[in-house]
């Protein structure tokens, strides 16, 4: 159980402000063809009692206070025995390359140059240059400054290039500085951008402030795919990250994101189960899909076939394809080509057989 | 773009996969077919851990006075895999001579050996078992899930490891008995007699012996007929440790002839029994009036209630956690779901979604969840009463999966629309079949959780600190487990109420049933 002084985060004044959104900004742009589509009448009411939420701060804090909360030990111990899971032979083998297949080959780093970048990109083309039926990873996921450059370096390929913005990683800049950043990058030729929310806001109860901000990034975005990072190592209990979930998701997340990798403990096991919850539920409720990307600290192939696991257990197979699930990683990308050579060739390669990027 | 991306939010909907491709009937509820790869699902491929650890003798010997020993009328009969049928060994089957011998070999250890032997002594030889059971883990595991039907997964993770906490938490208490509550000196009760039942087999062989030899008993142990085979192992495990013979002795065989000898037995001081409410009404007649120390730990009913407010996703992993470990087979099962009328649609429809995961099968694979039920008798009791429900008016639902050809099976089942009045709200079943009642307010969730003549466990699912204090105040049951349900632990105390037997083990309370108090 979480104790309540952690869960419940008293706002001080303000809980009541109307918040005010335009008109068409609503985040179920298709509710309406989710109505007509199987998922019947009572799914709509949700979609549109979802959208209502908009209208009122306290609506907004009854609603995501209302979610079932989470067990933090109940959620721990689920998370610990699939990570028992063995998986073997065909099935490791078949995890390996999804695991290839939905990398966002990431350098966020102030030392980033053109030339890594490019380097990076080729990696990304081709993870395994001796092997072509190694897919190419998801995306290459860098700063906005660097956009042209990977733009350039992925032209003709199937690799989307994801941009980082909004005064990532710590987001503490104005609403103004943060859309300048998300237009810069989207301008630039970015396939999606992965934006941090305001913890602050969060954490001292300001939701209307966290959700009115995606909803303006989204909008910002264009036809650009919206990644909404929670820093799920800032807001600490897993009721904090289900209602981050949900606020993302109402606010038009494509993908909801664990972690910027700047921050310990970034993405975690039970944290990757709350959130694939979340959109699980989502979709139940609305008919959207809403993916789910685990960042940082994910560095080994059997950790990546862990997170896989809990995908297929908590949302089902729809999940697991790179449209809807991915893994923010540098490292991480070798140890898959390794453990994948070994299980084709029955040995192990050396650290040097794959290249660096 | 180069590429455009699946758009998921227009054409997609829970439940369907794109327009070409429609959900197919039998796909579980809420599960989603793969968009772009449809021949590519995750499909685990087996993962079975391998047998060759374990070297199976062709016969078993009786473990008395620190040597496997032939019985003395040569009886033997066979212990066979709840999996494939497959007959895995010969084991002696205990005559009265034989259990004179194990009793006199306990009696004699008592007085000369192990009564006498100083209290820091006894926990060296307790913490040399416990880290022996440690480094033969696999062995035991794959041993216990042949022998028992029980998925590795469980053998491996909790009965395997709780067994040795058990020794472990026991040998810390031997020096320190006098700090135990029970006044200076306490006194051990001489020679117990212990016989245990086939759900847990290696962990109610620790359970048993580990208080008893740390105040200071020697021990005869019956093993169930259908399970001996881990307990062999622990003697095995006993010699190693170096034990003085006869302070442990393990004879298998019938519970009607070696168990019943066994409690009858003048040389006994103590009986412990874990078992059938029946059979612990027997026992009591029995040794009424004999002065022998008796405490009974038998079967349950018990209540998992989950409320309004509970934690949803945890309640649901613990309300499958309560009836579908050990397929059920647990005499603490929360076989009765009592679901907050208000809530009760959405906990059952998230129930069954989450069934649909559940993988039923070998149970030496490490990815089942659910294996064999241990014995045909267990599973003709588990049939019957499943199809009382049925005539009696519930309705009932299993996920659909595959069983075996071979072997004793029972498909993960759910009764819904189930009353008090009906038998499988009643009767211990004692295998994987959950029987859902509703309630409106928390008194009448008491009223019904305590309507029983059990009183083992129960379960009480809420966020509200307040109402878990109070419930756990209301219910009566040896143990309640709040947001959680079949945790254990060797520092807590175990037992009943009411036909669920009396006395503790583990904890402090569990040296109680040990000590002359």
């Amino acid at each position: 159980m979480e104790s309540e002084a952690m869960t419940t985060v008293q706002s001080g004044s303000g809980a009541t402000g109307r918040l005010t959104f335009e008109k068409g900004s609503r985040p179920f742009p298709d509710t309406e063809a989710v109505g007509s589509s199987i998922v019947g009448a009572g799914k709509v009411a949700a979609g549109e009692m979802l959208a209502d939420l908009h209208r009122s701060e306290s609506d907004l804090r009854r609603f995501l206070h209302g979610l079932p909360g989470v067990d933090q030990v109940g959620a721990d111990a689920r998370a610990a025995s699939l990570a028992t899971r063995s998986i073997k032979t065909s099935a490791k083998l078949w995890a390996l390359e999804m695991a290839v297949a939905m990398v966002d080959l990431t350098t966020l780093e102030g030392a980033d140059t053109p030339g890594k970048v490019m380097s990076l990109c080729a990696k990304a083309r081709r993870p395994d240059p001796g092997d072509p039926s190694v897919p190419p990873v998801a995306a290459v996921c860098i700063y906005p400054d660097l956009v042209p450059v990977a733009k350039r370096a992925l032209a003709g390929s199937s690799v989307k290039v994801a941009s980082v913005a909004t005064a990532f990683p710590s987001g503490r800049a104005s609403l103004e500085v943060k859309l300048a950043d998300v237009r810069d990058a989207v301008k630039a030729g970015a396939d999606e951008v992965d934006m941090v929310i305001d913890r602050g806001a969060f954490l001292s109860g300001r939701y209307g402030l966290v959700l009115e901000e995606v909803q303006a990034v989204k909008s910002a975005c264009g036809e650009a795919h919206l990644k909404v990072i929670l820093e799920t190592g800032e807001l600490v209990t897993y009721d904090n990250v289900r209602r981050a979930g949900y606020l993302a998701m109402l606010g038009g997340a494509d993908f909801i994101k664990t972690s910027t990798g700047k921050v310990s403990p970034a993405a975690t096991l039970p944290v990757a189960l709350v959130m694939l919850e979340a959109v699980r539920d989502f979709a139940e409720l609305t008919g959207a899909l809403v993916g789910v990307k685990v960042a940082g600290g994910i560095r080994s192939a059997k950790d990546a076939i862990r997170y896989l696991v809990i995908v297929n257990e908590t949302v089902g197979e729809a999940w697991l394809e790179p449209s809807l699930f991915r893994f923010g990683a540098s490292s991480l990308l070798n140890d898959l080509l390794r453990q994948r050579s070994k299980q084709l060739r029955g040995s192990y390669a050396g650290s040097e057989d794959f290249s660096i990027e | 773009m180069t590429e455009s991306y699946p758009t998921h939010k227009s054409e997609g909907a829970v439940g369907a996969g794109p327009v070409d491709q429609p959900r197919g009937i039998d796909d579980p509820p809420g599960r989603l077919v793969a968009a772009d790869r449809p021949e590519q699902i995750f499909e685990y491929a087996p993962a079975p851990e391998s047998r060759s650890i374990v070297h199976l003798r062709s016969s078993y010997g009786l473990f008395i006075d620190g040597a496997f020993v032939e019985p003395v009328d040569g009886n033997a009969y066979k212990t066979e895999n709840p999996a494939t049928e497959e007959v895995l060994a010969e084991i002696a089957a205990a005559g009265l001579e034989d259990v004179d011998r194990a009793v006199e070999a306990a009696g004699r250890a008592q007085k000369t050996v192990w009564g006498p032997m100083s209290g820091a002594e006894r926990a060296k030889y307790l913490f040399r078992i416990a880290r022996i059971m440690q480094e033969r883990s696999r062995e035991l595991a794959v041993l216990e899930s042949l022998d028992n039907g029980k998925p590795i997964r469980e053998s491996r993770d909790v009965d395997v490891p709780l067994a040795a906490a058990h020794f472990f938490y026991y040998a810390g208490w031997a020096d320190k008995l006098d700090y135990a509550g029970f006044g200076p000196n306490p006194a051990p009760i001489g020679v117990a007699g212990q016989v245990i039942p086939w759900n847990f087999p290696l962990m109610m062989a620790a359970w048993k012996l580990a208080p008893a030899l740390a105040a200071g008993n020697t021990c005869v142990l019956k093993p169930a007929s259908t399970t001996p085979l881990s307990a062999l192992l622990l003697a095995e495990i006993i010699q190693q440790a170096d034990l003085p013979p006869g302070v442990v002795n393990v004879i298998t065989g019938a519970g009607s002839l070696a168990g019943a000898a066994l409690v009858a037995h003048p040389g006994i001081d103590k009986v412990a029994f874990t078992g059938s409410t029946e059979v612990g009404k027997d026992l009591q007649r029995a040794l009424a009036g004999t002065g022998k120390h008796l405490t009974l730990e038998l079967g349950g009913k018990a209540a998992n209630i989950v409320f309004e407010d509970a934690p949803l996703d945890e309640a649901i992993e613990g309300i499958v956690n309560g009836i579908f470990f050990n397929q059920g087979e647990v005499c603490c099962a929360g076989s009765r779901l009592l679901v907050q009328e208000s809530i009760a649609d959405t906990v059952v429809e998230r129930l069954k979604r989450r069934l649909a995961t559940l993988r039923v099968g070998d149970p030496l694979d490490k990815n089942t969840d659910l294996g064999a039920i241990n014995n045909a008798a267990q599973l003709d009791k588990i049939r019957e009463l499943a199809a009382a429900g049925e005539a009696e008016g519930a309705v009932r639902w299993s996920p659909s999966c595959t069983l075996p050809d071979r072997g004793y099976w029972f498909a993960p089942t759910v009764f819904t629309n189930v009353s008090q009045a009906h038998r499988i709200a009643q009767e211990e079943i004692f295998g994987p079949v959950l029987s859902v009642l509703t309630f409106r307010t928390p008194e009448e969730a008491v009223a019904k959780a305590n309507n029983t003549v059990y009183g083992l466990s129960a379960g009480v699912w809420t966020e509200k600190g307040s109402r878990i204090l109070w419930m756990a105040g209301q219910l009566r049951a040896g143990v309640v487990w709040a947001n959680s349900f079949n945790r254990f632990d060797p520092t807590s105390p175990f037992g009943g109420y009411r036909e669920s037997g009396f006395g503790r083990e583990g904890g402090r309370q569990g040296l109680g049933a040990y000590l002359d108090v």
